[in-house]
């Protein structure tokens, strides 16, 4: 459970490891040439779910903090990209992007501040609660279209004052490559911050938060920092949906999404940093399958869900998230 | 969640005099003594067996749905609600012996993803059976009238049944918890549970039986206001929420606290989407917020 020397847990632990993540980054930048139009979306979907599950992997994988808020950073993001840029004024990324991951981050900074005054059982719930006050902003004002949602401007793709211009049927490419270059970066940006102090009083916060306390570590201000940087990541996603579907409605703003992320996590392993992303590979291709062969998606992933957590007590990658330490004793039968 | 789901939006003509008032009073009264049902089982199963469910929404939408059926098949709301009591039982049962007994010791994540796949299939399991269509129940017509309270003003029979039902069973509730050998064996449960097996006590039965209770008391509340709400897809959703904002003002596992919180909250909302319509959404958040700020354990919780 405890790392050994200079190795950190939720990173490869050889360089086959780390040879296999490349050939894969590879793969996935190649694949536009092989595949129709069709498919090349359905991968941008995916790559925006990967995202959202890769931010909630530093609170749930890296901290040990289950969140059901999560999502709510995800949707405001969008949400905001659809308030810079309605549907006749889009905007170039450059502003767009840093605007929805400010908004998300701030966001995630002033929920963190009331939700991480509780754990456990109450952390749960004051996220919830928190993320559905979210969605209930706009589901019931007119801020953002309301309960039908809105078309947005997609922001154009732009740096340095040169937009890159492409004609119809080669956008959706366009978009994939800002998904893919977006989740590289947050991968390798999540990878060194893991080898940082920050990201090994993370661990140590997951595995013992009373004796982080206790040598000195400001352990609230810890979590409150990771808290917002995976609010503002979510953001990153949330943005990256704004651009690939050009539409907001509270859907997006749901707990649901938290949900469907955490089960992506769990799908893909809590023990590594790239899990969540096979997790949301995986769950974006089953629920592709399940919707070619059933009108039921949703019970196919009720069902796919409930298989995982009873077949598979240990997860796929065996290494799990504590439970509080006051249950290592009792015997609850 | 909705105005018109709680029978508010056609008093709003009359909101500004003192018989306005006094409706919203009890229908505050009303609406906060069915989320203390609701409530009152999620912090007894967080309190005693450690499991967080979120299909507990769900549950009160089973309820509503088990009556919308019984009243259409038999045209009587009187064999509807035993229907749902006894219903919540033996589901609460079942869900417990086959589900959540295998899910006390495991982590945070897993009691999460197993009551969303229960959500998703209990919702399923409506759409199939039941369709995605709003239904309305028929209040019962020997109680389809008005009491006149005061000159000019009059409130629903019906609701004042809900209102009765509910003090009922908080009532017995309250007894059981406090009274009773099996409640002394809850809240040693709750407390201790180390103690309750150093007693020799099956730790098994009890964890059955207060999940039984908890589901029914879920079910009953969807069948009592089946008639007042209408019936609707994912109906238990936006109460789920709200019966955690509860829990969380209330104490977790306090049932005292529960009821004075779920009576809080059942105000504050009733009072701002009657006079305040525009922040009613956000004031029951804000009141959250400032009870973690103050008190992070609930206003009704043990001091840490």
């Amino acid at each position: 459970m405890i790392d050994v020397g200079n190795q950190t847990r939720l990173l490869p632990h050889s360089t086959a490891g780390w040879l296999a993540l490349v050939a894969f980054a590879i793969f996935w930048a190649i694949l536009p040439w092989f595949v129709p139009l069709y498919y090349i979306e359905l991968g941008t979907s995916a790559m925006i779910a990967a995202m959202l599950a890769l931010s909630m992997q530093l609170l749930v994988g890296a901290t040990g903090l289950v969140s059901l808020g999560h999502g709510a950073f995800y949707g405001l993001a969008a949400y905001a990209v659809y308030l810079v840029s309605p549907e006749n004024a889009a905007q170039p990324i450059w502003i767009t992007l840093p605007i929805a991951m400010a908004v998300a981050g701030l966001a995630a900074l002033a929920v963190g501040m009331f939700s991480l005054r509780t754990s456990g059982f109450f952390f749960l719930m004051v996220t919830l609660a928190f993320g559905q006050m979210i969605f209930f902003v706009f589901h019931d004002t007119k801020l953002g279209g309301g309960t039908d949602g809105a078309y947005l401007g997609k922001p154009l793709i732009s740096a340095f004052g040169a937009t890159l211009d492409l004609p119809r049927r080669q956008k959706p490419i366009g978009i994939y490559y800002v998904a893919l270059i977006q989740l590289l970066s947050m991968y390798i940006g999540l990878a060194v911050l893991l080898r940082t102090l920050f990201g090994r009083a993370l661990e140590g916060i997951r595995v013992n938060e009373h004796r982080m306390r206790a040598v000195g570590f400001d352990t609230f201000k810890i979590k409150l920092t990771a808290f917002t940087l995976a609010g503002a990541l979510a953001g990153a996603a949330g943005h990256m949906w704004a651009l690939h579907r050009g539409f907001v409605n509270p859907e997006i703003v749901g707990w649901h999404q938290s949900a469907e992320a955490l089960l992506m996590i769990l799908l893909g392993g809590l023990g590594s940093l790239h899990g969540p992303i096979l997790g949301a590979l995986a769950l974006t291709g089953l629920s592709e399958v399940s919707q070619l062969l059933t009108e039921r998606k949703l019970l196919v992933e009720g069902l796919v869900i409930l298989a995982v957590v009873i077949l598979l007590p240990k997860g796929l990658a065996g290494i799990r998230v504590r439970k509080d330490h006051a249950a290592d004793g009792a015997d609850h039968g | 969640m909705r105005n018109d789901a709680w029978g508010e939006g056609n008093l709003r003509p009359r909101l500004m005099t003192i018989s306005g008032l006094l409706a919203q009073c009890l229908n505050s009264l009303q609406y906060g003594l069915l989320l203390f049902l609701i409530s009152s089982g999620l912090t007894l199963i967080f309190g005693v067996l450690g499991v967080i469910n979120l299909a507990h929404g769900s549950l009160y939408m089973i309820g509503a749905y088990a009556t919308f059926v019984v009243v259409r098949a038999t045209g009587s709301l009187w064999i509807a609600l035993p229907v749902a009591m006894l219903g919540g039982i033996l589901l609460g049962g079942l869900l417990e012996r086959y589900l959540f007994r295998h899910f006390y010791k495991r982590e945070h994540l897993d009691q999460v993803l197993l009551t969303f796949a229960l959500i998703l299939l209990f919702e399923e399991s409506r759409s199939l059976l039941v369709g995605n269509d709003f239904y309305s129940v028929p209040i019962p017509t020997a109680l389809d009238f008005s009491i006149p309270i005061v000159e000019g003003f009059s409130y629903a029979a019906y609701r004042f049944v809900v209102i009765g039902v509910c003090l009922v069973l908080a009532a017995a509730l309250f007894v059981w918890i406090e009274r009773t050998k099996m409640g002394a064996i809850i809240r040693a449960a709750a407390e201790k549970p180390e103690m309750v097996d150093a007693l020799g006590i099956d730790p098994r039965r009890v964890h059955m039986t207060v999940f039984a209770v908890g589901t029914a008391l879920a079910l009953t509340a969807g069948a009592l206001n089946a008639p007042l709400s209408s019936v609707y897809p994912n109906m238990g959703d936006g109460l789920l929420i709200i019966s955690f904002v509860v829990v969380v003002i209330g104490g977790l596992g306090s049932i005292s606290g529960a009821f004075w919180s779920a009576l809080l909250i059942g105000t504050i909302d009733t009072m701002g989407k009657a006079y305040a319509p525009k922040l009613s959404g956000l004031a029951i958040y804000l009141l959250m917020a400032i009870v973690l700020l103050w008190r992070p354990t609930g206003l009704f919780g043990q001091r840490t």
